[in-house]
C-alpha cells in the first residue's frame, strides 16, 4: 500500500465530508436557537440548483456559491415564516420545507440538466502542499473545504466564547426566560434558521459546482438528512460533528477502496455500504455516551412554538 | 399531491378541455390514447430518457394516429397502481410500464381492462392483454469490453454497479468476457455502491477505481458522474470511459470511447401499429442488436481503425447469431465450468446469473 494510496484515501475522505460538516454546522446553530428545521435536503437541493444555475451564466463558481447561499436563506426564510410568526409545528413546517425543496429545485432546474459545469481547480496552499501524503490531501483542496475549517472554530468560538453565543443558547435553552430578561426571542431565532438556511445553500452548493460539477434532480441524495442526524449524534458539538463527517465520509471511501482494490476479502458488499451509517453512530453514540452531558448539550427547547403572550 | 402531479393535473385537465373541444367538430377517427409511466425524471440521460426519446420517435412516426402522454418520476410500489389504472381510466389504449417494479401493479390493473394493451419492460408475468419487452444489454456490453481490451494500458477495468441482481451482473460478465477475448491479462474490477442513482457516490466509486488503477471505466447506475470523472482525470490518468443507457460523450468529449444505448423507439412504432391493426396477439420481446434495440453509441476517434473494424465485425456476427457472448465454455471466478464448449448460454439461464466469470477480480457479493 502506497503512500499515494494513503493520501488519495484522505484526500476522498475530506471531500466526502465537506458538505456534511457546512450544513451540519448550519443546522446546529439553528437546533441550539431551540429550532428543529428539518428542511435542509430541501434547502441544499434549491441551494444546488441556483448555485449551478449562476455558477453556469457567469462563469464564476463564486457567484454560484453566493447564490446557493441566498437561495438557502430564502428558503430558511419561508420556514422561519411558517415556524416563527405563525407558530406552526416546526416538525411539520420542516417536512413540508424538505419536501417541497426537492421538487422545487427539480422545477427551476429542468433547463439546467442537460449542462455540463467545467470542474473548479482547487487552490494550493503554498508550501504546505508540498508536505508528503498529508500535503496534496490537505492543502490542494477546493475553497469551500478550507471554508468549513474555519467555520469549525467560528462556531465553537462563537458558541462557547462570545456573548451573543451565549444569548443563543439561553434562547434555546428557555426562551421564556430570555424573553423576561428582554431579549427577542423570534428576532434571535430567525437569525439563527437563516444562518442555518445559508450554511445548507452553500453545502449544495458545494454539491452542484465543486463535488459533481452538475446539476440533476435528487443529486443531494439523501446528504440533508445525514447531516441533521449527524447534529444530534454529535450531541450538539461542533467538534464531533467534524468527527462524524469525516468518519462518515472516511467509511464510505475506505469501502470503496476495499472493492476496488480486486481483492478477495470476501464482505458483502451490502454490508460495506451501510458501514459508513453504522460506524458513525456508533462511535458518536460512546464517545458521547455520558447521560448528563447529553441533557446538558441538547437545547431544552428544541422543536416547541414559542409563544410570545404565554 | 406532488409538483408533478399537479403540473400534471392541469395539463392533463388542459388536454381534456382540448380533446372536448375537438370532439365537436366531428371529422375522422379521434386518435387513440397512449400512456407512458416512467420511474424517474426523464432528465438528460439515462434509463427513462432512452424510454420518452422512443415515445417521441412513436409518436411522431405515427403522428395524427396517436396521442402520447407520459407520468414521470412514480415510485414502484402503491402509486404506481394508482397511477397505471387512473392512465386506462383516463382512456389510454396502449399503455407502457417501463420499471422493473411496476411488474405486479401492470397485471393486476390489466386484469380489470381487458380492452387495453399493456406491455411492461423488463419483467416476466404476463397476460392475455400484457406483453412484456426487454433489450439484451448484454451484447452491447460485450463489445465494448472489446475496446476496453484493445485499448488498456493498465489492463485493469473499473465497473460502477448498482445492485447485484442478474440484470447488472450479466452486463458485467459480458464486458468481462469482451474485454478478456482480444486481452487474457485483463481483470474487471467492480464497485457496488448500492444505489440506481447518487452522483456523489457513483463519481467517488469511479475515482478510487482510477486511482487504483483501472484506465477503463464504465457503469450500470443512472446517472452521468462516472462518465464525467473520467473526463477530469483523463489529461492526468489517461482515463477512457464507456457510457451506459445514453450515449454521454456531451459529457465527456474526450474521455467516452463508445457505450451501451437502448433504443426503443422502433420497437414502440412496430407494437403500436400492431395493436391498432388488431394483429396483435402477445408479446415477449428480448430484443438485441439484430432487432436495433441495442446500439453501441458512436466510438470515439481515440479509438484505432483496426479496433474499430473489429468491433464493427463482431457487432456483425453478433446480429448474424454467429457470435454469442457466452458462448461456452464460460468459466466462473472459481474455475468451475458453467457451460461446456459448443454450447450457447440459454435466455433463462442468462437471466438467473449469479455469479461472476473468470476475469472479474471482485468477490461475488452473496447475499
Amino acid at each position: 500500500m502506497g503512500l499515494t494510496f494513503i493520501s488519495s484515501i484522505l484526500f476522498a475522505t475530506i471531500v466526502a465530508g465537506t458538505p456534511l460538516i457546512i450544513v451540519a454546522l448550519g443546522e446546529l446553530i439553528t437546533e441550539k436557537s431551540g429550532v428543529l428545521n428539518l428542511g435542509a435536503e430541501g434547502t441544499m437541493s434549491v441551494g444546488a440548483v441556483a448555485a449551478f444555475a449562476v455558477a453556469h451564466q457567469t462563469g464564476s463558481p463564486l457567484l454560484g456559491i453566493l447564490a446557493g447561499m441566498g437561495a438557502g436563506m430564502v428558503m430558511s426564510l419561508l420556514f422561519g415564516i411558517s415556524a416563527l410568526t405563525l407558530m406552526a409545528n416546526q416538525v411539520a413546517s420542516g417536512l413540508a420545507l424538505s419536501i417541497f425543496g426537492v421538487g422545487l429545485s427539480a422545477f427551476i432546474g429542468k433547463p439546467y440538466e442537460s449542462v455540463a459545469l467545467a470542474s473548479v481547480e482547487p487552490i494550493r496552499i503554498p508550501l504546505l502542499h508540498r508536505i508528503p501524503v498529508l500535503g496534496p490531501a490537505l492543502f490542494e483542496q477546493q475553497g469551500l473545504v478550507y471554508f468549513s475549517w474555519l467555520l469549525i472554530v467560528a462556531v465553537a468560538w462563537f458558541l462557547y466564547r462570545s456573548r451573543s453565543g451565549l444569548v443563543l443558547r439561553a434562547v434555546g435553552e428557555s426562551p421564556v426566560s430570555a424573553h423576561s430578561i428582554g431579549y427577542n426571542v423570534v428576532r434571535i431565532r430567525y437569525q439563527a434558521v437563516l444562518f442555518g438556511g445559508a450554511m445548507a445553500g452553500i453545502g449544495g452548493a458545494f454539491l452542484s459546482v465543486f463535488y459533481t460539477p452538475m446539476w440533476v434532480e435528487g443529486m443531494v441524495a439523501g446528504r440533508g438528512w445525514i447531516a441533521l442526524s449527524l447534529v444530534v449524534f454529535a450531541t450538539w458539538r461542533p467538534g464531533r460533528v467534524m468527527i462524524g463527517a469525516y468518519l462518515f465520509g472516511g467509511c464510505m471511501i475506505a469501502q470503496m477502496f476495499v472493492q476496488g482494490s480486486g481483492a478477495r476479502i470476501n464482505i458483502p458488499s451490502q454490508f460495506l455500504s451501510s458501514l459508513p451509517y453504522v460506524a458513525t453512530v456508533l462511535v458518536l453514540v460512546l464517545i458521547s455516551r455520558n447521560r448528563s452531558t447529553i441533557r446538558l448539550n441538547s437545547p431544552a427547547s428544541l422543536g416547541q412554538t414559542f409563544l410570545r403572550d404565554a | 399531491m406532488n409538483r408533478r402531479n399537479l403540473a400534471l393535473a392541469t395539463i392533463s385537465g388542459a388536454a381534456l378541455l382540448a380533446s372536448t373541444a375537438l370532439m365537436g367538430a366531428p371529422p375522422a377517427a379521434a386518435p387513440t390514447k397512449i400512456g407512458f409511466i416512467y420511474v424517474s425524471p426523464v432528465g438528460d440521460a439515462g434509463w427513462t430518457y432512452q424510454h420518452d426519446l422512443g415515445r417521441k420517435q412513436m409518436e411522431a412516426e405515427m403522428k395524427g394516429a396517436v396521442t402520447t402522454k407520459f407520468i414521470e418520476n412514480v415510485p414502484e410500489g402503491a402509486d404506481a397502481e394508482r397511477i397505471i389504472r387512473q392512465l386506462a381510466q383516463d382512456g389510454n389504449k396502449i399503455i407502457f410500464t417501463t420499471s422493473f417494479g411496476y411488474m405486479n401493479p401492470t397485471i393486476k390493473v390489466a386484469a380489470s381492462y381487458p380492452d387495453v394493451a399493456f406491455f411492461h419492460a423488463t419483467g416476466y408475468k404476463t397476460a392475455k392483454n400484457v406483453g412484456i419487452y426487454n433489450a439484451r444489454f448484454y451484447e452491447g456490453r460485450y463489445l465494448n469490453g472489446v475496446i476496453a481490451g484493445k485499448m488498456t494500458k493498465s489492463n485493469i477495468a473499473g465497473y460502477v454497479a448498482a445492485f447485484p441482481i442478474p440484470e447488472v451482473v450479466m452486463g458485467i460478465n459480458a464486458f468481462t468476457r469482451g474485454m478478456k477475448s482480444v486481452n487474457p491479462k485483463a481483470e474487471v474490477r467492480v464497485i457496488w455502491v448500492n444505489s440506481w442513482f447518487d452522483p456523489g457516490k457513483e463519481r467517488e466509486a469511479a475515482m478510487t477505481l482510477i486511482s487504483q488503477g483501472a484506465d477503463m471505466i464504465t457503469h450500470h447506475t443512472d446517472s452521468t458522474a462516472v462518465v464525467q470523472a473520467a473526463e477530469e482525470k483523463h489529461k492526468e490518468k489517461g482515463t477512457w470511459a464507456f457510457s451506459y443507457h445514453s450515449d454521454m460523450a456531451k459529457y465527456g468529449p474526450t474521455a467516452q470511447l463508445s457505450g451501451t444505448t437502448h433504443v426503443w423507439g422502433d420497437f414502440y412504432t412496430r407494437i403500436v401499429k400492431e395493436v391498432l391493426a388488431k394483429k396483435w396477439t402477445g408479446t415477449n420481446v428480448w430484443g438485441g442488436i439484430k432487432d436495433g434495440m441495442i446500439k453501441l453509441a458512436p466510438m470515439s476517434k481515440s479509438v484505432p481503425p483496426d479496433v474499430q473494424k473489429q468491433v464493427h465485425q463482431l457487432e456483425a456476427e453478433i446480429k448474424a447469431g454467429k457470435l454469442h457472448p457466452f458462448a461456452g465454455p464460460v468459466i466462473d471466478q472459481g474455475g468451475k465450468e458453467i457451460l461446456p464448449k459448443g454450447k450457447n448460454m440459454s435466455d433463462s439461464d442468462i437471466n438467473a446469473m449469479n455469479y461472476y466469470v473468470q476475469g472479474v477480480a471482485s468477490v461475488f457479493p452473496k447475499n
